[in-house]
């Protein structure tokens, strides 16, 4: 215990240089994939292609120096409303190392109808996450297992979390027959 | 005659006590043997993601409540630390060892009903009894507290809603006295009783890389073994300030997630226990005008805090542009807060990473090649809330 807490001291005092680490070997294998990193309240996150993804995720896992073995969550943002909104969607994957104990943020964009390569063959657990991301955004994700609805009705029309979609309306489902 | 299929698709839910909520289960069977199942899940989805980019900041704290109704001061606890994060705060000692006391306290409170309802589905009665009598003690403070027994919506950016009501330290000393000794008798009633441990040893076990490939978190995830507890690996609110342990399991079966909820019901009382001993006189809310209402009796004498008061409940205060993910240790795992301002008066997006619908997801590799009468001890031990999981 005295051990693991020694650790996140050290991680703390070293959280520069363990950023610059993580982004120095991404640079050094992937360069010109990164479109953008950006750095707020000491969180990276890093832009890429949807066509990188795949082989930057298996890189990020299997490097023993980066072992993001952990996928914390993977989910969506309609960027509708945003100044900079082209394109639309942005699907977004915040990935943990166990062994490192850190915290990278990956960010593909795609426009209406283009699919995002499915990451679970890297991360199992990407599974249910594209399926809310699909059910909510609408964005689909190329060669995912089991691509259906989640939380809505898989007879839904629409997608509730694109900023087009009201906060308030009836669905159409819900309405009585016209007699 | 002959037979052309070997299996049975079997319904479970979404009415079906065991199921803890509105889940519904596809099981294929064979014989007693689960071949294959599929959670079917979303009967609870009421859209929180959603509401919460119409509401401002702090109107949205009571809808968060409403996720993990069962720890609903933890669900408080991602959201706030979140905006605080984005706006670059941090609230004043007093109301950081509040939070603690109470998100702990919330754990216990968890905890009790997980393992009350657990032992209920697995046919041990009287624990659920005793489990709730101690849950009650813990209402009574979120009673004391706040004026609501279940959706107490405490926590507030900036600092709390209000500071801790007279004699609430004694009212916690109290049920931290009985406490230790209540634990003991569940545990006279289950660790070593002999039809428990048969429902629930070598039950519903997972590796520990498919624990962590399929993204567990949570007791289940230390269960196998792997050490990782977010209020250690990233103390938030001083949890580098006190002393615990992580309990850790081994076998990652029903029963060492059993052992690694009880034994963390003891490190949540001994993070209580030191909490109020920590609780000293000064501020709950941070010193900012723009963020925290003034005190309602300063409205008639002070223009500038008219101002304020009228401005933060009309408009609300704008948090800088940019996006932040924070995780914090919820009784149920990693529940991890992503939120994404456009520097306005209410979120452009929030997302919550519902520890108990990632957990559930690996439900199908504990249970498939298992009887059919296991998948309800596995179901109890990963303790799930559909509110978390349909959001």
């Amino acid at each position: 215990m005295g051990e693991a807490a020694s650790r996140v001291t050290e991680g703390r005092e070293e959280g520069q240089a363990a950023e610059s680490l993580v982004l120095q070997r991404l640079r050094d294998q992937f360069g010109g994939a990164l479109l953008d990193v950006k750095v707020w309240r000491n969180e990276i996150t890093v832009i890429l292609r949807p066509a990188d993804l795949v082989r930057v995720c298996r890189f990020l896992r299997d490097d023993p120096d980066l072992a993001f073995d952990f996928l914390s969550d993977v989910t969506g943002v309609d960027r509708l409303k945003l100044p900079e909104h082209s394109p639309r969607f942005e699907v977004v994957y915040h990935v943990y190392s166990l062994q490192h104990r850190r915290r990278l943020r990956l960010k593909v964009r795609v426009d209406e109808g283009e699919a995002v390569p499915t990451v679970t063959d890297v991360w199992p657990t990407a599974n249910w996450h594209e399926r809310e991301v699909y059910d909510m955004f609408g964005v689909p994700f190329e060669a995912h297992p089991d691509l259906r609805r989640i939380l809505m009705p898989d007879d839904w029309e629409g997608h509730p979390l694109r900023k087009d979609y009201p906060v308030e309306a009836s669905p159409r489902w819900w309405e009585e027959e016209p007699a | 005659m002959t037979s052309t299929t070997r299996t049975m698709t079997l319904n479970m839910g979404p009415q079906h006590p065991s199921t803890h909520g509105v889940l519904r289960l596809v099981l294929e069977l064979d014989g007693e043997v689960v071949v294959r199942c599929t959670p079917h899940i979303g009967y609870l989805h009421t859209g929180i993601e959603k509401g919460l980019e119409s509401k401002r900041y702090q109107q949205g704290i009571p809808l968060t409540d409403r996720m993990d109704y069962l720890a609903p001061l933890s669900n408080n606890l991602a959201y706030v630390l979140a905006i605080e994060k984005a706006l670059g705060i941090v609230v004043p000692e007093r109301a950081q060892v509040i939070r603690v006391l109470l998100t702990e306290l919330t754990r216990i409170k968890s905890h009790l009903v997980w393992l009350g309802t657990h032992a209920l589905d697995i046919g041990a009665m009287s624990v659920f009894l005793y489990c709730f009598r101690e849950r009650e003690q813990i209402l009574d403070m979120y009673e004391a507290v706040s004026g609501q027994r279940l959706m107490s919506t405490y926590f507030r950016v900036g600092g709390l809603m209000a500071d801790l009501p007279p004699g609430f330290e004694d009212q916690v000393q109290a049920f931290l006295n009985v406490f230790p000794s209540r634990l003991g008798e569940y545990e006279d009633l289950l660790t070593r009783n002999p039809l428990w441990r048969q429902r629930t040893v070598g039950i519903g076990t997972i590796k520990r890389e498919d624990a962590i490939a399929l993204g567990l978190s949570g007791p289940g995830l230390r269960a196998c073994g792997v050490p990782y507890d977010v209020r250690k690996a990233h103390p938030y609110s001083g949890y580098q300030r006190y002393q615990f342990e992580i309990p850790l399991g081994k076998n990652g079966d029903v029963y060492d997630r059993y052992q690694v909820r009880m034994a963390e019901m003891r490190q949540s009382h001994r993070i209580a226990t030191q909490a109020l001993q920590k609780l000293s006189p000064g501020p709950i809310n941070v010193e900012d005008p723009k963020l925290v209402p003034p005190p309602k009796p300063l409205l008639k004498k002070s223009m500038e805090a008219l101002i304020h008061h009228f401005k933060l409940y009309s408009e609300g205060f704008h948090v800088p542009a940019g996006e932040v993910y924070q995780p914090i240790e919820a009784p149920k795992g990693e529940l991890g807060c992503y939120l994404v301002s456009d520097g306005g008066p209410r979120p452009y997006r929030v997302h919550f990473r519902p520890p108990s619908f990632v957990n559930l997801a690996s439900l199908p590799k504990m249970v498939e090649g298992r009887l059919v009468a296991d998948v309800v001890a596995v179901i109890g031990s990963l303790d799930i809330v559909l509110g978390e999981i349909d959001r």
